[in-house]
């Protein structure tokens, strides 16, 4: 029989240090629902997204219940919907209706895929969808959306960069009296995976099978008990206690995705090896790096811890599953992490820090709340430089920031559940980047592009 | 398909009937039983056969943590496979 202090372990992290899998997401193309009536079409996506998702959340609970493993969300990822309005035409609020329905019928958490890919220019269908993302995010509940404005392999739009900056600052306003939580669900990506199951920058890539099952797992809990009992240990140490932890960890979303896809009849995409935090005490990437020695999140010493820990996730991970993917690593966002909402709120971590630390990790600056007096162009250059730590290191970078309308630095704002909440941090509005921003055109590849 | 019963908590008399007789009432096998008693804490781990339960996994697994609350022990039930794909290679 199985080792009694084995299963005591798995109990232990289960009950006490919060280890879940943060998502069981579908992938489902939508690419043969595109019609040249844009009725048409939304109904077919409505269709299709709630037949072939309509056992994933009984599926989901199924799998609670038997294996005793807390599954936190269960979502659905789409098509960029920009795709299916360059053939139809018209206004995509259409879809983004038609996915909120789908996503109310389903009983699901989130569903993503509001997105256009336009690292390179804009196709027919891009700029009216990102043009509507503002209202798309204020009408719907559950609806996500992404854009991608940069990669290694085609350089940075910087015209797609200077639009961004405009449409999180008017989707902020138009959920301005629900605490702006429309920007919480926007992301703007440079090298945006396509098999992504975190929100708020999942869809399905065009790479993608038909339909798909993706996992992601958290654990941070996990990891900062692990190295909570090695108080003396060197890092190499720590390394080792963090990979075997992520191991553990990884097993498991590699055994709820396969039961999951089984059951479903949907192969089985990848697992997404992160360490997601969330708001409640006891689940922060913040205290593992605090575990390790540093006195407070965002002090020197903080970009080498994580480089650390991103690292060991991933070799602890990487062969615990069959397939890895999506953004796989340690997750930063400020509002979802006790700790980094503690540091910010002390003011010992900033917004310099935190995009240091994007260099080493798998996101980018995430779930920042900032004035809400920036102007667009300050909001443009933060995606800037965020998109060229991605493009240059050849890595997945995001920028999901939150203007607080009518609020200032030192003021908080309140999301509630996953989301968390925070401090707003200081930005530097007194100075301009408003010429940069303003030049357009584009960033060009840079040289580590030419591999081939 | 086995899962495994766990039960810890301040030991007591009759835990282990206890359990059991909730086992046999949905028709579940025990198939294997380590228990041990340091400083007063109970642990048992029970691996049992509910390939032909009389309810389903849902009404076995709630019914023993109910009987838990009521003994005073914390009782999880949870499908084999998780501990082997977690502790296995």
């Amino acid at each position: 029989m199985i080792n009694t202090g084995d299963i005591l372990e798995t109990i232990n992290m289960i009950d006490n240090e919060h280890l879940d899998v943060r998502t069981i997401t579908m992938g489902i193309s939508l690419l043969d629902c595109a019609d040249d009536d844009i009725t048409r079409s939304a109904e077919k996506v409505y269709d299709k997204v709630t037949k072939k998702a309509e056992n994933l959340v009984a599926t989901g609970e199924y799998i609670e219940k038997t294996y005793g493993i807390p599954i936190i969300n269960k979502r659905v990822s789409v098509t960029p919907i920009a795709m299916l309005t360059a053939a139809s035409g018209g206004n995509p609020i259409k879809y983004a209706q038609a996915l909120e329905k789908a996503a109310k019928t389903l009983g699901i958490n989130f569903i993503g895929g509001y997105s256009a890919l336009v690292q390179k220019g804009f196709s027919a269908g891009d700029l009216s969808l990102i043009e509507s993302i503002p209202e798309a995010l204020s009408v719907t509940d559950h609806v996500c959306s992404s854009v991608n404005i940069g990669s290694t392999k085609a350089g940075i739009n910087m015209d797609a960069v200077a639009l961004m900056g405009k449409i999180v600052k008017k989707t902020a306003e138009a959920t301005a009296d629900r605490n702006c939580i429309g920007a919480a669900k926007l992301v703007v990506f440079c090298n945006a995976p396509e098999d992504n199951p975190f929100m708020a920058g999942a869809f399905h890539g065009v790479g993608e099978p038909d339909c798909v099952i993706n996992v992601g797992v958290s654990g941070p809990g996990v990891v900062r008990s692990a190295v909570s009992k090695c108080p003396d240990g060197d890092l190499s140490e720590i390394a080792d206690i963090i990979k075997k932890t992520a191991f553990k960890v990884t097993r498991m979303g590699q055994l709820v995705g396969s039961v999951a896809s089984e059951m479903l009849g949907v192969s089985f995409g990848i697992v997404d090896l992160s360490l997601a935090p969330t708001p409640a005490v006891g689940d922060s990437v913040a205290h593992i790096l605090e575990e390790m020695g540093l006195e407070i999140c965002g002090t020197h010493g903080t970009t080498a811890a994580l480089a650390l820990l991103n690292d060991a996730v991933k070799k602890g991970g990487v062969m615990a599953s069959s397939h890895v993917g999506g953004l796989s690593g340690a997750f930063i966002p400020v509002s979802e992490d006790a700790g980094m909402i503690d540091a910010a709120r002390r003011g010992d971590l900033t917004i310099e820090k935190l995009e240091a630390m994007t260099a080493v990790c798998s996101v980018g600056l995430d779930m920042i709340i900032i004035p809400g007096c920036t102007s667009p162009d300050t909001i443009s250059a933060i995606i800037a430089d965020e998109a060229a730590i991605g493009m240059v290191n050849s890595k997945t970078t995001a920028v999901r920031v939150i203007p607080a309308i009518g609020r200032n630095a030192g003021e908080e704002l309140e999301f509630g559940g996953l989301l968390g909440c925070g401090p707003i941090m200081p930005v530097r509005n007194n100075r301009s980047s408003s010429k940069f921003i303003s030049r357009g055109g584009r960033i060009p590849a840079p040289l580590q592009s030419l591999k081939n | 398909m086995r899962a495994i019963v766990s039960v810890v908590g301040k030991d007591s008399v009759g835990i282990l009937a206890e359990v059991s007789r909730e086992c046999a009432a949905h028709n579940a096998n025990i198939l294997d039983v380590t228990q041990s008693v340091m400083q007063d804490m109970f642990t048992m781990i029970m691996l049992v056969d509910i390939a032909d339960i009389s309810s389903d996994f849902a009404s076995i697994s709630s019914n023993l943590e109910k009987l838990g609350d009521k003994i005073g022990m914390k009782i999880h039930v949870m499908h084999e496979d998780i501990f082997n794909s977690m502790h296995r290679i």
